[in-house]
């Protein structure tokens, strides 16, 4: 039996996803800006409670953590009402407990993110910024599963056979883009600016030098015009494997579209979809290089953060899409015969 | 009661003499080499706008005064001074046009460090020791004042404030009075130093530490000139 569609509820995670993109890039202009701290007490803002802070105080780095924490509290009632949406309309039950655990990350990430403030830990930031792309991923695979053509028992691929091996590359380099992910919110929580103020040389090198005597010099050389910690060995290093693991992702998207498009042509979705990937991809990579030339620009940087978002749901999409399509490729059962796909796919029996 | 007296007598007449046979170093420190310009700010607080008038926002790492004297300079004894419990009154940190005031200087550990906002804006006052336990407090009133105290010793401890980024300052933490900031002028003077053989160390954000060794007798006053380099781009 076919499940009912229902298209508004579609729409609006859509929207949810859409306004937690939004939420990701102000959480990416508050960091930029420095500015994680400028609000010290929380759920109050100096004091205030929230919603009545007085919008004559919203200056300099208040204005982004203050405007941070309404719109989380927006798409944290977004969350809540899709979740109670899901439960009363859906009827497959890891849809709604699917629901249900968007509810309790977006709550995990409101506590983490006012803890972040209270404990002064940077760690607990790099901890938030990481929920902060999973939940995003969760929100649009929901949009995928209540979507017309995931509920008629299709793909948004199309009716092609994916391989298995095709399956795991995406899933290998999706996972890449979230450990790049990590490595860009562990950069930037450490709150050090560059710690390496060139590209594509590092410190005129291959590879920077990362001894204490050298790492003091390249903090006496720094003329910082804001509050920024020093750099370390560790920092060097942390923006060193940010740029080895953009490398392999890029050759490892590169790849897949172009082996989409040999395998099925232009006019097949997914190598449509591949390639829109390989163009987030480059301008990834544009606006990582952008971000060092502009000595980290807030702007730039942010919309470094937001293509890196777009980068892990396209991927994210394109694994779930391809795993409901995916086929594992029979050997020829006897000499001379065709070899053949095996029809059980375990992403439709999984996700059916 | 005579007896109290005696005592109070001897304390007294023993603290003068330890003062009056104290030391004394003072001197100058100078910058060698051309720092690289300023970097300047774009204020994003139109009442820091209205407080500072024309007066721009940019860094003050090198502040070079006449005689390439550099001022900013932390000079105190790091090896071979008693640790002594803090008597003095507190210190003051000031924020004042949307500028710390000053920009580095001297606590004792133990001395009561007051933070003062002196501006019609919100401040956030963010200390961020090492060692010592950090703390992140709103002084969204002009005129509010926090007493804060440092219990170890620490160089430097780095406040900021997220409000406005370009507002920073260095506090350095010791166990002992002995230490002093360069003036405008890059001069400096330790008092009331026993007789002893120290190691005295000058440090500068920018410029690093240098150290040197340092014998007082009794009532000595030792003059030095120290020079400090404008790191090298290697």
């Amino acid at each position: 039996m076919t499940e009912p569609h229902h298209p508004w509820l579609t729409r609006y995670l859509v929207l949810t996803a859409v306004a937690t993109l939004g939420l990701i890039c102000l959480g990416g202009l508050v960091t930029s800006h420095g500015a994680g701290m400028a609000v010290p007490d929380w759920p109050t803002t100096y004091g205030y409670n929230m919603f009545f802070f007085p919008i004559s105080q919203w200056v300099g780095g208040i204005f982004y953590e203050h405007t941070h924490r309404l719109v989380a509290s927006g798409v944290g009632l977004m969350t809540l009402v899709l979740t109670v949406w899901i439960w009363v309309v859906e009827r497959r039950r890891w849809m709604r407990w699917l629901g249900v655990i968007a509810a309790l990350a977006v709550m995990l990430q409101g506590v983490l993110g006012g803890l972040r403030v209270i404990a002064m830990q940077a760690g607990l930031g790099v901890v938030h910024a990481t929920l902060a792309q999973l939940f995003l991923v969760l929100v649009s695979a929901l949009a995928l599963f209540s979507s017309r053509s995931w509920m008629s028992r299709g793909s948004p691929t199309g009716t092609i056979c994916v391989p298995r091996w095709t399956v795991q590359l995406y899933g290998t380099v999706t996972g890449l883009i979230v450990l790049q992910l990590v490595l860009g919110a562990l950069m930037r929580h450490q709150h050090a600016g560059l710690a390496i103020p060139d590209f594509p040389a590092a410190y005129g090198r291959l590879w920077p030098a990362m001894d204490a005597e050298s790492i003091s010099r390249y903090n006496q050389l720094r003329m910082e015009a804001t509050d920024l910690n020093p750099i370390t060995a560790g920092g060097v290093a942390l923006q060193m494997a940010h740029r080895v693991t953009a490398g392999l992702v890029l050759l490892g998207v590169a790849g897949l579209a172009w082996s989409a498009l040999r395998r099925w042509g232009w006019r097949q979705r997914l190598s449509q979809l591949s390639v829109g990937w390989l163009g987030l991809i480059l301008g990834q990579v544009a606006l990582g290089a952008a971000t060092i030339w502009t000595n980290k620009s807030a702007d730039i940087t942010t919309a470094h953060v937001a293509v890196g978002s777009l980068s892990l749901v396209t991927g994210a999409m394109l694994l779930l899409a391809c795993g409901r399509v995916s086929r594992r490729l029979v050997p020829a059962a006897s000499e001379g015969a065709q070899p053949g796909w095996d029809e059980t796919t375990p992403g439709r029996a999984l996700l059916a | 009661m005579r007896t109290q007296n005696t005592c109070l007598t001897v304390a007294v007449l023993v603290g003068s003499l330890s003062a009056l046979s104290a030391a004394e170093i003072s001197g100058k420190v100078k910058l060698n080499g051309t720092p690289p310009p300023e970097a300047s700010m774009k204020m994003t607080d139109p009442v820091c706008s209205k407080e500072r008038g024309a007066e721009t926002i940019s860094s003050r790492h090198y502040v070079v005064g006449a005689d390439k004297g550099l001022a900013n300079v932390l000079v105190y004894i790091k090896e071979g001074a008693a640790p002594k419990p803090a008597t003095g009154e507190a210190a003051l940190l000031d924020q004042t046009k949307c500028e710390y005031q000053p920009y580095v200087m001297g606590l004792q550990a133990g001395q009561k460090l007051k933070i003062r906002n002196s501006d019609p804006t919100l401040h956030n006052v963010n200390a961020q020791p090492k060692i010592n336990k950090g703390f992140n407090i709103g002084q969204p009133v002009k005129g509010m004042v926090a007493e804060k105290t440092f219990d170890k010793p620490e160089v430097f401890v780095r406040f900021k404030c997220d409000v406005h980024p370009w507002m920073f300052a260095y506090v350095g933490v010791l166990d002992h009075p002995y230490f002093a900031v360069t003036d405008k002028d890059g001069s400096f003077k330790i008092s009331g130093v026993p007789a002893g053989k120290y190691t005295l160390e000058m440090i500068h954000p920018k410029c690093g530490a240098k150290t040197m060794e340092v014998t007082l007798a009794d009532s000595d006053i030792k003059t030095l000139d120290v020079t400090l380099d404008v790191p090298a781009a290697k």
